[in-house]
């Protein structure tokens, strides 16, 4: 494989599921690539089939158009090559303490016990969790509990990490420690990110690039680089020109003024 | 002061800036609650409480109606329970009775499995496994006893029978119910770290699906533990020796009516033991551990 290639590539890839009584289009031809190390930022309103794109990129929808391809080779089913980190904190298994949530997949996937182990210590201490090692799922916060399912997913170190709304659920502090944590442990690793979020803000933060993507069906609207944007540049007006630009693109003119993004 | 500039009226009160102690100084944040209110907690001496009220009460009104032959006091009932526990004659009636819901339970139990697997391993065996449960569900285990009999005549073969039926149905849709409560995103996350058929049911849908499941093990006990009485009451023997239901039955055609209360004593104690030693020490033990059951 070509060092340029992509990890991650969709091509025209429409998705429908079914409701009861008809038949709905998620997205419709949507193209992109991921590169590696890039953090691509799948945004948009509800409605855009963002979450829909990233279940099918996990191997849980198959595309009715289109294809998705993984280091080349069309994805059909999920697997731990993509590990995921969902917004519901019920993704842990409450049966599991924190080290054997994280050593789990490892387990399952032919890892010996001893190096499974190691790596759910090791990814523990990243997260900062070493003092809740052998604690139950249950008496977590959610942050906590976001904090695991990201170690879990690192752990495996998968191909591609994808990640749907993760901190979507939290409250607006715990959000953005978590998303400085994010990227503080991401530069510590460098894989490439699939990360879905409706927050402009959490989207220039995290991302290196997004694809904006337009409601009823969810397409392409743009695809903009936004690597250079980071906490400490927050409050800078390039910051806040490229937000009103995505504000203006998802919503035109008229929700400009309605101004900040608590992202 | 400036209201203008937004239009809304504000009023500056100073403001304040603490530079706040150590944590440590403050003083313990949690305490321990009296001596007394931890005992009120513990659920043991409460429901020794409820016991012992019960006894006081049992023996006030047989003392009240002084009529052994129909209301025997507490004290004779444990004297007989004594009498037949020496001689060893009730131990082996109660053997004799668990042996057979053992059988019956543990026959129970792999149909169950069997079905609840077929159950989530393929749309027609879910088809099949509820319209079973909804048809066999409400039938209690006790009347297919007549027709147990034209089978398989007296003996063990009729009593597992009907513990079987006493005890499927309950622990299936339990277990199923139990399954199809497994959230969406335990699912996912399963099978995205790439566990699928046996592996999947095994190691996320029975772990993640074990209160309900737990619950249909119970359920399913007490049902065996009725109809295997019940059974013992109408036809008695299995082949050489009774079990518990028959001694109560016995003692009353003899007028021994102490010895039916102990009979009746021991059928409700063995049902708390295995309650509070068996399925307690599990629930403690996973789904208390687990957070997924107060």
């Amino acid at each position: 494989m070509k060092a340029d290639a992509p990890i991650l590539d969709a091509r025209e890839v429409t998705l429908q599921y079914k409701t009861r009584d008809s038949l709905v289009t998620a997205t419709h031809r949507v193209s992109f690539e991921v590169m590696p190390g890039e953090r691509t930022i799948l945004l948009g309103p509800s409605g855009c089939g963002k979450s829909t794109l990233l279940k099918a990129i996990a191997g849980f929808i198959r595309p009715a158009e289109g294809q998705i391809l993984l280091h080349g080779k069309p994805v059909t089913r999920p697997g731990p090559d993509r590990m995921m980190v969902f917004q519901e904190f019920d993704q842990l298994l409450p049966w599991k303490t924190v080290r054997e949530n994280i050593s789990f997949p490892l387990l399952i996937n032919g890892v010996g016990r001893r190096e499974a182990d190691d790596r759910a210590l090791a990814y523990i201490e990243k997260v900062n969790l070493t003092k809740f090692r052998d604690a139950y799922t249950h008496t977590l916060s959610g942050g906590m509990k976001q904090r695991v399912a990201i170690a879990r997913a690192l752990a495996m170190e998968p191909g591609i990490l994808l990640m749907d709304e993760p901190f979507a659920a939290l409250d607006a502090l715990t959000r953005q420690k978590m998303q400085a944590e994010l990227l503080e442990l991401w530069a510590s690793i460098r894989c490439a990110m699939v990360f879905v979020t409706h927050s402009i803000d959490e989207a220039i933060l995290i991302g290196s690039r997004i694809v904006v993507l337009s409601p009823h069906p969810g397409r392409v609207r743009a695809e903009l680089n936004c690597g250079r944007f980071g906490f400490d540049n927050q409050g800078s007006a390039e910051f806040g020109a490229l937000r009103r630009r995505i504000q203006t693109m998802l919503f035109g003119d008229a929700f400009v003024d309605a101004g900040e993004d608590h992202g | 002061m400036d209201n203008a500039s937004t239009g809304l009226d504000y009023h500056d009160r100073p403001e304040r800036d603490v530079a706040l102690a150590a944590a440590e100084q403050v003083g313990d944040a949690a305490q321990p609650l009296p001596l007394v209110a931890r005992l009120a907690n513990t659920m043991f001496l409460r429901r020794s409480a409820v016991l012992l009220l019960l006894a006081v009460l049992w023996e006030g009104y047989a003392e009240y109606a002084d009529n052994e032959l129909m209301f025997p006091s507490l004290v004779d009932t444990l004297r007989a329970l004594w009498d037949v526990t020496v001689t060893g004659e009730i131990l082996s009636r109660v053997w004799t009775s668990v042996r057979v819901l053992l059988i019956g339970y543990s026959v129970g139990l792999g149909v169950a499995a069997l079905l609840t697997f077929m159950a989530v391993s393929t749309r027609f065996g879910a088809d099949v496994l509820s319209t079973l449960t909804s048809m066999f569900n409400p039938l209690p285990a006790l009347a297919t006893l007549p027709l147990a009999l034209l089978w398989f005549g007296l003996g063990l073969p009729s009593l597992v029978f009907v513990i079987t039926q006493s005890v499927v149905w309950t622990i299936s849709l339990n277990t199923l119910t139990g399954f199809q409560s497994v959230s969406e995103t335990l699912r996912m996350a399963g099978q995205n770290f790439g566990l699928r058929g046996v592996g999947y049911v095994t190691r996320l849908l029975v772990p993640a699906a074990f209160p309900l499941i737990l619950t249909g093990l119970k359920l399913g006990w007490a049902f065996a533990w009725r109809t295997l009485i019940g059974a013992e009451l109408i036809f008695g023997v299995t082949s050489r020796s009774g079990g518990l239901g028959w001694f109560i039955f016995e003692n009353r055609t003899q007028l021994e009516t102490p010895r039916v209360f102990a009979g009746l004593l021991v059928v409700i104690l063995i049902g708390l033991a295995v309650e509070t030693l068996i399925f307690r020490t599990i629930e403690n033990r996973t789904v208390r551990k687990w957070g997924m059951q107060r």
